[in-house]
């Protein structure tokens, strides 16, 4: 099926576009990389009678990395941040995620922030969000305020964005020292819908204890699933029966449905054995960063 | 704010858009709606994009939008004005004989009926732009983005090393190699 009539703009300068954003908030929608919205519009499962188009808005289009973190704008397609060597030395989970989303084509057109704010639990880059507890960059015609990932995403498809508001910028705060990150999903083929996915962040001491584990989830619930599963590491040990403690908790407390493509149960003990593997990865990426002093 | 000239047809607002494809410059009137997909077939007429699940899984009408591959059911027509496009029309040489992705596919049987094929060929070659010699695990991850239900695939990645080898240095080919890899 074809997409049905909408009006198009296609503003110069993000003031244009707030302001005209501000104009038709009920049903207009942003086009930014349009990799989920098109689907959406060509399927007729969306029909906004406005696209505002921000693809000129090359002022959006950046990737900036500092001790802090990275910062990225609304028009940063997902590549550029994949590619990016300073964004992912200060924040590795970038890459090892971004390479999952999708195909690499997919990529060079579809935004991370785009793909952010369209808030599917089943992708990767808000759970990503959720787990390294970034922030989001609201603009509207009247100003401008900062969102954390806790509070964005309050249920499928759906954000805590105001009528008129643009999400124009994601935080993404960087790796500290003695941390390690992971990413793992399982899916039917390579660039489909993960069955499940994982991610997580292991904190170590200088002495190589495990103080901190947290661990992010796609696929398995409404909106990103975020858990802190640091008391199965009590002992500050990564040892095979707190991971599978660990991997426990996972199964427990995701809450997944069946589809076509897997079953509840299926998943449940997907979440479980990926919370393991990603624990393990993030733990010797920590431990290698430790010694090797970067990455 | 941009604002195309516009003109009512049958009550819904047309953009003239102005699209570089290949090399040429078309001046078309589109619905805001039309898909660069079927404006490249139905508004310019080059059919050798060809649209396969329309929402951007398939891969088929993958096309080059300066340089980089992108599905051109996931644009619209109008998003893609002053950029160049590159459709698989545009991938031969230029005195009309096939370029090396397209002879490759010829030389290792990489197609059967042909309607993947055009995705293929523009996701290949601007791949080996970024990676002009790859390794076996490296094309298949090349073409991981494209669906072929004809040749299972084995001789698609045989044909982005052939094509590799047809770019390579001096054109120091092996074309022994290649079909044996293609009969594999």
């Amino acid at each position: 099926m074809k997409p049905a009539p909408f009006a198009y703009l296609r503003p110069e300068c993000l003031q244009d576009a707030l302001e005209a954003y501000a104009d038709h908030a009920d049903d207009a929608k942003i086009l930014a990389g349009g990799q989920s919205l098109i689907p959406l519009l060509s399927m007729r499962l969306a029909a906004p009678t406005m696209l505002i188009d921000i693809n000129r808005l090359t002022e959006l289009s950046y990737v900036h990395t500092d001790a802090s973190g990275v910062r990225f704008g609304a028009l940063t397609r997902h590549a550029q941040i994949e590619h990016d060597k300073r964004a992912n030395r200060a924040q590795p989970l970038l890459r090892k995620a971004l390479r999952s989303v999708a195909h690499p084509t997919i990529r060079n057109r579809g935004t991370t922030v785009g793909s952010i704010v369209h808030a599917d639990a089943a992708a990767e880059m808000p759970a990503v969000l959720r787990l390294l507890e970034g922030s989001v960059t609201l603009r509207s015609h009247e100003g401008s305020r900062e969102v954390g990932a806790e509070d964005l995403f309050v249920g499928p498809l759906e954000t805590s964005l105001a009528a008129g508001e643009i999400a124009t910028e994601i935080f993404m705060p960087a790796l500290p020292a003695g941390a390690g990150v992971a990413f793992e999903e399982i899916s039917r083929r390579r660039g489909d819908y993960a069955l499940c996915g994982a991610a997580a962040i292991v904190q170590t001491d200088p002495g190589g204890a495990v103080t901190s584990v947290k661990t992010g989830y796609l696929s398995v619930s409404e909106t990103p699933l975020v858990l802190d599963l640091s008391d199965a590491f009590d002992d500050g040990e990564l040892s095979q029966t707190n991971l599978t403690g660990a991997g426990e908790l996972a199964s427990a407390a995701v809450q997944p449905e069946t589809d076509i493509h897997a079953t509840a149960d299926y998943r449940r003990q997907l979440a479980g054995v990926l919370t393991k593997q990603v624990i393990e990865q993030a733990h010797n990426h920590a431990s290698a960063r430790t010694i090797g002093g970067s990455q | 704010m941009s604002d195309p000239t516009t003109a009512d047809t049958d009550g819904e607002t047309m953009h003239h858009v102005r699209l570089s494809v290949n090399g040429a410059t078309y001046d078309i009137e589109v619905p805001a709606r039309r898909l660069l997909s079927d404006a490249v077939r139905q508004d310019i007429g080059l059919t050798g994009t060809h649209v396969g699940c329309e929402h951007g899984v398939c891969g088929a009408c993958t096309v080059l939008v300066d340089g980089v591959p992108m599905r051109s059911c996931l644009m619209f027509a109008v998003s893609a004005e002053g950029q160049e496009v590159t459709t698989v029309e545009g991938l031969g040489d230029a005195d009309g004989s096939l370029g090396a992705v397209q002879q490759a596919f010829k030389d290792c049987h990489g197609l059967q009926c042909g309607f993947c094929t055009p995705g293929f060929l523009t996701t290949i070659t601007a791949c080996l732009r970024d990676n002009p010699d790859p390794t076996r695990e490296e094309a298949s991850e090349m073409v991981a983005g494209n669906l072929c239900r004809c040749t299972g695939y084995q001789n698609i990645v045989s044909a982005v090393l052939r094509a590799a080898e047809l770019q390579g240095a001096g054109c120091a080919t092996k074309p022994e190699h290649a079909a044996q890899e293609a009969q594999a």
